[in-house]
């Protein structure tokens, strides 16, 4: 893998959308995933209806070429929306359009084609890699389903250059996954990812799982096929770091809901959201050594509150804050970046 | 004397083709109050280094040479009647997963005065009383309403709170902490850093802190080991070894963060495989992967294939390789990759 780039990647003007194409490729709106909570029941007998917005109204546009960062802690619904956007889970409520086509209420029969065109990488390729088929072999089922016409010659032909693509070294092909390290994995877990050569790859922390040196070698293969496949990406994590230095556009998201979406340079270096600011300064740092700061603890995530979901630990919420829920708006002096927070449009902030 | 001192510690897994050797001479030592990291990648023995400070090791695995002074006082050979003594009470230990630690049928409560009572004769009034002051240090609110909540009762950062609590119970020298804040989110892991550090300053406690994190290590820690395939590849003052690695694979281990690359350039990779343990290279353990295997000409160097480096002064650390003075001459990995 070493070889195969060794400078910098491309800019990003090369890999930038088409001129003129203004549809995103992805329109996320007021999604909704709503999950029924069995609480103890009542003297009464009867089951309270209590419910968790695990995604709850979500906007959210990716053009062609971007690479979307969702960051957020865990149990905010970051998995929960990849998992909604792949048809994965069902919506409560709200729609995903697709190339200008909405997909979310389609049957398995009408899904296929976009199945093929949208990919998903999971977090723990220990977990996503079937352990009894060799690699080759799961790298050539999608195709044999997908290309019913392809010769088995034509298969392997395709699935060899992918490997070679990859860096993946041809006996790898009869090896199982057991056989490989986590990072290894990973590529492979990549590789069955591209093989049917899709437009749009959700990856769910796709390093996460990895040490340090090899976290780098991962991404480092990610930014470089997505440059070269023109690839659009969703990436969910939660390591800042790794979000500054792989989006072209960050979304960040808190309970169900995304309280700041902006590019990245602008995100790091004048964050508006209280919780953006509150994220980047608990961020241990090694090229400062100013001590992160730490934020009041949240509580363990209750059902709907009326008002802004990080009311409770904001610092300067008000109490139009605790009872109205803030749209997410687009600032005035800044192209593209969204905003949901009351202190911000009211101009306190 | 030092609080904690080890030194030249083997261990060995006895497997059925040949014996893996999971840490090779590693020494060091702690004094009271300081706060010790340790970072390598998964595989180069950091937990098998903390369970073995314990004796903690899971079969097959033995300690087969070196030793384990605290206080003075040998811990290897030392008979488990007398370790168990130890453990707890003078040297604790806060795993990764506090949900792998708690008993999830036992309230915090009884988990708490569990261990209170296993070391202490004190009545339950009494344990009660302690256990609430602990759990206050470690600034949890109610103290009184979670001493009779259960584990899954409570949020993760909570919970790891609660293991601390458990561990400061019998007031210990030594909190030995592996990958503590890995499982939590980066604002709870931000809470956690703050109140570890306070409690070992007020209490003088010792920190031996474990993780794969660079930025934890630097926002917790005074003084660093690396460790790479069962050895100690070097030590020194946290900020100089991050700011200033010395040792190759502390420079690979630092550039790889993406944080010290610019926005989508190509972040630098150590390349090549960790070694496998059971077929590790002879000479020094890293030089497969090392970019300063090679002098100018090309040539091999032969003292980096001819045998293991050890430990040696350079600049405000110690750094185990051959050619660490010559090195500060030759361009390092950026130089020479542009």
């Amino acid at each position: 893998m070493d070889n195969l780039l060794d400078s910098g990647y491309p800019p990003l003007a090369q890999v930038g959308r088409p001129a003129g194409d203004d549809i995103p490729l992805l329109r996320v709106r007021q999604l909704q995933k709503r999950y029924a909570l069995r609480g103890a029941r009542s003297w009464t007998g009867r089951q309270p209806t209590r419910s968790l917005e695990a995604v709850d109204g979500v906007d959210l546009d990716i053009q062609r070429g971007d690479v979307c960062c969702i960051v957020g802690e865990s149990g905010c619904g970051k998995s929960t929306l990849a998992r909604l956007i792949m048809g994965l889970t069902r919506p409560s409520h709200g729609e995903v359009h697709y190339d200008g086509k909405r997909i979310d209420h389609l049957g398995t029969a009408q899904r296929r084609p976009y199945r093929r065109r949208m990919q998903m990488i999971f977090q723990d390729p220990y977990a996503s890699l079937n352990p009894r088929l060799s690699v080759r072999s799961m790298l050539e089922e999608p195709l044999r389903v997908y290309h019913r016409d392809w010769t088995r010659g034509r298969i392997r032909e395709a699935v060899e250059a992918l490997m070679a693509d990859l860096g993946m070294s041809p006996e790898w092909g009869s090896r199982h996954a057991h056989e490989f390290s986590g990072g290894q994995r990973q590529r492979i877990a990549i590789a069955r990812a591209l093989i049917l050569n899709p437009e749009f790859v959700v990856a769910d922390e796709p390093v996460s799982s990895l040490d340090v040196s090899v976290q780098a070698q991962v991404l480092n293969l990610l930014a470089e096929i997505q440059t070269k496949r023109q690839l659009t990406f969703v990436m969910i994590t939660h390591d800042l770091a790794v979000v500054e230095h792989f989006a072209t556009r960050v979304a960040v998201m808190y309970r169900g809901t995304l309280c700041e979406i902006s590019d990245p340079a602008t995100l790091f270096s004048s964050p508006r959201h209280p919780y953006t600011h509150a994220l980047l300064a608990a961020m241990p740092r090694i090229d400062d050594d100013r001590n992160c700061r730490p934020l009041p603890e949240a509580g363990v995530a209750a059902s709907s509150m009326p008002g802004c979901a990080f009311s409770d630990r904001c610092p300067y919420a008000t109490t139009r804050c605790r009872r109205e829920a803030p749209a997410l708006v687009e600032l005035d002096n800044a192209a593209d970046r969204w905003v949901a927070c009351h202190g911000v449009e009211e101009k306190r902030l | 004397m030092a609080l904690l001192e080890v030194n030249g510690l083997d261990v060995q897994f006895p497997m059925r083709q040949q014996p893996l050797q999971a840490l090779r001479g590693v020494a060091f030592h702690l004094e009271r109050g300081e706060r010790l990291g340790i970072v390598g990648e998964s595989g180069a023995g950091k937990s098998v280094l903390a369970f073995s400070l314990l004796n903690l090791l899971s079969r097959p695995g033995f300690i087969n040479a070196g030793s384990i002074r605290f206080e003075g006082q040998e811990l290897v050979g030392l008979s488990e009647r007398r370790l168990r003594r130890l453990r707890g009470r003078r040297l604790a230990m806060i795993f990764q997963d506090p949900m792998m630690t708690l008993n999830p049928l036992l309230t915090i409560g009884q988990q708490m005065v569990e261990t209170l009572h296993a070391h202490r004769r004190l009545t339950r009034r009494e344990a009660r009383a302690l256990a609430i002051g602990r759990l206050g240090h470690v600034q949890i609110a109610e103290p009184e309403l979670r001493l009779r909540q259960y584990p899954h009762e409570l949020s993760g950062g909570m919970r790891q709170r609660v293991v601390i609590a458990i561990a400061l119970l019998l007031d210990p020298d030594i909190i030995i902490a592996d990958e503590p804040t890995t499982a939590l989110d980066v604002t709870t892991q931000a809470n956690l850093i703050a109140l570890l550090r306070q409690l070992c300053d007020k209490h003088n406690v010792g920190l031996i802190l474990i993780s794969h994190d660079l930025g934890v290590i630097n926002q917790l820690t005074q003084r660093t080991l690396v460790m790479y395939a069962g050895s100690i590849v070097e030590q020194g003052p946290t900020r100089v070894l991050i700011n200033d690695a010395q040792h190759p694979y502390t420079q690979g281990l630092v550039n790889a963060l993406p944080q010290l690359t610019p926005p989508r350039q190509r972040l630098r990779q150590i390349p090549g495989p960790l070694p496998d343990p059971l077929d590790s290279p002879v000479g020094c353990a890293f030089h497969p992967r090392c970019p300063y295997r090679f002098h100018d000409d090309g040539t091999p160097r032969e003292d980096c294939l001819a045998r293991a480096p050890r430990l040696e002064s350079a600049g405000e650390g110690r750094v185990a390789c051959h050619w660490v003075r010559e090195l500060h001459e030759i361009p390092t990995f950026e130089e020479t990759s542009t």
